[in-house]
């Protein structure tokens, strides 16, 4: 009898050695363990044996069964690992191809400069406003100081729809609607479209400009420089953008400067003009020109976006080639 | 305005080289252009004479001279010019030397006779645009001088860029005020005597009340040798400023424009018929001007007429009969004061931007006419003789500019320029500029000189001291004032977010003209009404876009063009409605409402709208391996624009049935929050894409900027601890049916325990009748107090069975 169980145990797991495949595994299981297995047919016939037999001879048969249950499950564990280590290898991607999906977008140079403006500004208080870009003839000059027959017309080659209703020329226009609706102290600064009948290699028929504004008690000349200084090197991301102010003349400001700036020893560039508001501005506007002063800029978007990306045509601005539009994602 | 350094340092001359001036006057707002030298790039020319003369033995045309400059040899010299003559004083190009046009001259031999060099007329020595022969220097010429330096061409031409209140620098008079008080300088002294008044010839002059002319001086010159040059000098100088040199009166009436600023005229006295009128032109005069075009007069205009009629538009131009000719003996002179308002803008008019017509835009010194008169009279006796009558002067006084008195405060000039220039150097600032100032207690009390019409209030007068000190000298601060918080609101996304949304999901910005072509717009939206430009560049540019995707399929074009196959742009700015019937504003585009979130307006005749558009064409991501090659399809757009609205948070947006002529029938939609339509999207219709020749699949979308900008600021609830239950329906509806409806139906019914809606399947085919289609609702129910049980559920599946079977005939599936 226990050479019996012995001859099982070898059987059994050379069965369970030779098995490859979970499949194999189960039959040999049902072949020793099943309910008409070997091992079970040995235990059934322990039944036949004497009282005094029985417990040895039952222990015996459960030990082999125990020992064949943990062979198979050791097998089992085994197969089970190498299926799994099999699926992950056949899984495994080429995990430097390119991934489907949308490209990025990206937004346009002019908005880009135009968001870094604001966002600079934006730290002194000043609030982003805009208004209409047909305007009437008394936003944009009238009111602005520059009547009818004013030589200052002539340096602004004007779109017209009749004669009141124009496209603005300067974005000054904002200024004054502006303080029509709101009390000092006020810090605006209105980005947006503005048009000139002009078009050629350096000049385009519509552009940008970033008007400011800041209207409060003994705001002088000296606070127009300081701010207008530290901005330029903040946008340009350096310290030694040189900037140089030269008297000029805006009806609606007084004095008057235009700032030039120069990087890395190039050219002096034109990039905004500046000043003291007009009191007549201030007056048109119902301000009180004793308590308030206060500055006025405008800056030129293109020049700006132009100096600070390497753009050396001002028409690309306008032409939307994705492959230029692509370069400022 | 173009003039030569050496003239204006005869009026001032600081101890700084060309280029510190140029700086200076860059600093105070005379704007350097340019500053070039007056010198022709030409070398080895000289003064020389014509000694002998004689036929060229093989050339008509030519003859040989024997020449002399200054050597103890004569040169000879071949010369083809009619005006070589014995003892003419020209310039003489020597072998080795150098002409502007780059010749090099050489010993050369012309049809058989050596030339050892060239007599030079004014044109190759680049001394004048045109020239008639060799030139013509006066015998006082010294002869073996090097041309250049005689001519005193060691000099810079300066061209400055002046703003157009400043008028009083347009004459190297006026600069050099600037230039005196930025250095401190007193001006040389220039004075104009009175030339002795020798006949009592005078011509009568009428001055109409009303016209441009509010000051008129002039006189009568007899005998004058108008065949006599121009000094060389004079010739120079005008030519460093730009001016031809025609004959010596209107040489010397241009000499004391530029030197002080007056332009004058001459007129050739006998041709002039009866008394000088000066009034506004008749309808239906006309005028043959000094450069022969004849132009039709407007009653604005003042003109100069004699008994015939017009004969110079005053202050621009005078006439071609009266000006002054070869033949001219006697001479008048005007020298008057017309007002810049009446002239302004006829320069334009008449296309005639004359050097006169500029400085009387500007202002011209009130005070300056007779001083001018006087200054022309002495140059032309002394260069042309002849005699001088009495001056005449009218003058208007009532009309006449005037400058007021101004008190410019210490404290308002601190508070201004943020620092206060010591009282000495602002003294000094105005004294040389020509301001009249007395000290008071708070300040000065100014009147500015007759020459300065832009010295009006306080502030001008506070520019004057930072001009001349300079903006680099005042200090650079930050103002004091503290900004103070501004609203910010939660239930607004700044626009700058909803771009950058649609940048996430692979759009890209561009920026298009706000002008477009009509044709091009009008096949987009016949229905919307654009505004014209009165001026258009060109006609592609020629009326406002009334919609933002007419520059996003010139996009499209222009990038398919260059071999992009597929493109996902958007542009944001404002389209233009016109509105001259004066509609209510929502009646303009039915499709958006053109009120929503419109801002500031300038009036009603045209409504300008923040528009967000976009355009998605081809393939969303074209030959990935791995890629699906889906192309532009109005899901694909609807997915991108329910993620732009997903930030409405809680907006009931909806889309709806849409009819568009530029979409396609049966895929466009308009989308409305709030029961407003605020845009729409929709794929082009196939036949605008034949029409357009474009091949690939176009999907579209415009709303109202703002209603993408709207949020809410969000508001938390309970949730439940309870589970969720969920129930699927399959319903058989008529096809026309929409899933809008079906969603509203059962929203509208189950107002509880209703956590969400899923239409997740629609089927059309086997064993469904025809006309009709088979949806699959999902209904998700939760409730907060309990665990909801099947017959909960089975009531809420019923009540929606029944409302949807009522409201739209639809009949459960088995």
């Amino acid at each position: 009898m226990p050479l019996d169980l012995d001859h099982l145990i070898t059987d059994a797991t050379s069965h369970i050695e030779a098995s490859t495949a979970i499949d194999q595994l189960d039959a040999v299981r049902v072949e020793f363990l099943g309910k008409k297995g070997k091992l079970t047919g040995v235990l059934k016939s322990i039944g036949n044996l004497s009282a005094e037999e029985k417990p040895a001879a039952g222990q015996a048969v459960n030990k082999a069964k125990q020992a064949v249950q943990a062979l198979i499950e050791n097998k089992r564990l085994l197969l089970e690992n190498a299926l799994l280590a099999e699926k992950l290898a056949s899984d495994a991607l080429d995990i430097t191809l390119p991934a489907s999906g949308q490209l990025a977008g990206g937004l346009h140079p002019i908005t880009l400069t135009i968001e870094r403006i604001s966002a600079l500004f934006a730290q002194l208080g000043f609030v982003t406003t805009d208004g209409p870009e047909i305007e009437d003839d008394y936003h944009n000059f009238e009111a602005l100081n520059i009547p009818e027959h004013h030589p200052a017309r002539a340096m602004h080659d004007t779109f017209y729809f009749d004669v009141n209703r124009l496209l603005r020329t300067q974005t000054s226009s904002v200024q004054v609607r502006y303080m029509e609706s709101n009390q000092p102290p006020l810090r605006i600064i209105s980005p947006g479209r503005v048009y000139r009948c002009d078009s050629d290699m350096t000049h385009s028929p519509m552009f940008h400009q970033v008007e400011g504004l800041l209207v409060d008690e003994n705001i002088s000349m000296s606070d127009l420089m300081g701010h207008l200084e530290a901005f330029l090197n903040h946008f340009f991301d350096q310290d030694d953008c040189e900037i140089r102010f030269r008297p000029s003349y805006f009806p609606f400001t007084e004095p008057s400067a235009e700032v030039d700036i120069r990087i890395n020893k190039g050219p002096w560039l034109e990039v905004l003009g500046s000043g003291i508001v007009h009191p007549a501005v201030f007056r048109s506007v119902g301000i009180d020109t004793e308590r308030y002063t206060g500055y006025a800029f405008g800056m030129g978007v293109e020049r700006l976006a132009m100096l600070r990306y390497g753009v050396d045509d001002l028409r690309l601005f306008f032409e939307n080639d994705m492959r230029f539009l692509a370069q400022f994602h | 305005m173009k003039f030569s350094e050496q003239w204006l340092r005869e009026w001032v001359n600081p101890p700084i080289d060309t280029e510190a001036l140029g700086d200076q006057l860059t600093f105070m707002g005379l704007e350097v252009d340019e500053i070039v030298s007056a010198a022709p790039d030409f070398a080895d020319v000289f003064v020389a004479r014509i000694v002998g003369i004689e036929q060229h033995p093989d050339a008509d045309r030519l003859r040989v001279c024997q020449v002399d400059c200054g050597e103890a040899e004569h040169l000879q010299i071949v010369c083809g010019a009619p005006n070589a003559r014995i003892g003419l004083t020209t310039a003489l190009a020597k072998v080795g030397g150098k002409l502007p046009d780059g010749t090099k001259l050489k010993k050369a031999k012309l049809r058989g006779v050596v030339s050892m060099g060239m007599l030079c007329s004014a044109s190759e020595l680049s001394l004048s645009e045109e020239a008639n022969g060799i030139m013509e220097l006066p015998d006082e010429a010294p002869v073996g001088k090097a041309l250049a330096e005689w001519l005193e061409l060691d000099d810079a031409i300066i061209d400055i860029e002046l703003t157009p209140d400043r008028g009083d620098c347009l004459s190297i008079r006026g600069i050099a005020r600037d230039v005196c008080a930025r250095n401190d300088l007193p001006m040389q002294l220039h004075e104009i005597t009175n030339v002795p008044v020798s006949i009592d010839d005078q011509w009568p002059v009428q001055v109409a009340d009303g016209c441009a002319c509010v000051r008129f001086t002039g006189r009568v010159l007899r005998d004058i040798d108008i065949k006599i040059q121009t000094p060389a000098w004079m010739v120079e100088r005008l030519r460093r400023s730009g001016i031809r040199s025609i004959n010596s009166a209107v040489d010397i009436t241009n000499y004391v424009m530029l030197e002080l600023g007056q332009p004058m005229h001459a007129f050739d006295l006998d041709k002039l018929q009866g008394a000088i009128q000066v009034r506004l032109a008749r309808v239906g005069e006309r005028l043959v001007l000094l450069d022969g075009r004849d132009v039709a007069l407007d009653e604005g205009t003042t003109i100069i007429a004699d008994d015939r009629g017009p004969i110079g538009i005053a202050g621009i131009m005078g006439g071609q009969d009266t000006g002054v000719s070869d033949s001219t003996t006697n001479l008048f002179f005007e020298s008057a004061l017309f007002l810049p308002k009446m002239i302004a803008g006829k320069p334009r008019q008449y296309a005639s931007h004359t050097e006169s017509a500029h400085r009387f835009e500007r202002g011209v010194d009130p005070a300056g006419q007779l001083d001018a008169l006087e200054y022309a009279t002495g140059l032309m006796r002394t260069i042309a003789g002849g005699s001088a009558g009495p001056t005449m002067d009218w003058v208007e006084p009532e009309r006449t500019p005037r400058r007021q008195a101004v008190l410019v405060r210490d404290a308002r000039l601190q508070r201004i320029l943020g620092i206060s220039p010591s009282s000495d150097t602002v003294q000094m600032i105005f004294t040389r500029l020509g301001i009249d100032s007395s000290p008071t207690s708070e300040g000065w009390q100014v009147q500015a000189p007759s020459y300065r019409y832009d010295l009006e209030i306080e502030e001008d007068y506070i520019e004057e001291v930072a001009r001349i000190v300079g903006f680099d000298s005042l200090p650079r601060t930050q103002p004091a004032n503290t900004p103070v918080f501004q609203a910010l609101s939660e239930a607004r996304v700044a626009p700058i977010d909803v771009k950058k949304r649609l940048v996430s999901t692979g759009y890209q910005e561009v920026v298009t003209y706000s002008f477009v072509e009509a044709g091009q717009q009008s096949r987009l939206r016949p229905d919307l009404k654009a505004l014209p430009l009165a001026n258009p560049l060109s006609s592609e540019m020629g009326v406002m876009r009334t919609t933002l995707l007419t520059g996003l399929m010139t996009t499209l074009q222009r990038n398919l063009s260059r071999q992009v196959t597929s493109l996902r742009v958007f542009e944001t700015g404002l389209r233009f409605l016109a509105n001259d019937d004066g509609l209510p504003i929502d009646q303009l585009d039915e499709y958006t409402l053109a009120s929503h979130g419109a801002g500031e307006q300038m009036d009603n005749s045209v409504q300008q709208q923040q528009m967000l558009a976009g355009l998605v064409a081809g393939k969303r991501d074209t030959q990935n391996w791995n890629s699906t090659d889906e192309s532009a399809s109005f899901f694909s757009a609807k997915a991108d624009i329910e993620l732009l609205f997903s930030q409405a948070n809680g907006a009931a947006v909806r889309f709806m049935r849409s009819d568009l002529a530029m979409l396609h029938p049966g895929q466009q939609a308009l989308v409305e929050i709030d029961g407003q339509n605020v845009g729409y999207v929709g794929a082009l219709n196939p036949a605008l894409l034949f029409e357009l020749d474009i091949e690939v699949p176009v999907v579209v979308f415009e709303f109202s900027l703002q209603a993408l900008c709207v949020a809410r600021v969000p508001k938390a609830v309970r949730l439940s601890r309870f589970p969720q239950v969920r129930r699927d329906l399959a319903l058989l509806v008529d096809e026309s049916v929409s899933a809008q409806q079906m969603l509203d139906v059962v929203r509208d019914c189950v107002s509880d325990n209703l956590v969400n809606v899923r239409l997740f399947d629609i089927y059309q085919g086997d064993n469904i009748e025809n006309g009709k289609k088979s949806v699959a609702l999902g209904l998700i129910l939760q409730d907060f107090s309990r665990t909801l049980e099947d017959k909960d559920a089975d009531r809420v599946t019923a009540k929606v069975t029944d409302a949807l079977g009522t409201s739209l005939g639809a009949v459960l599936r088995n």
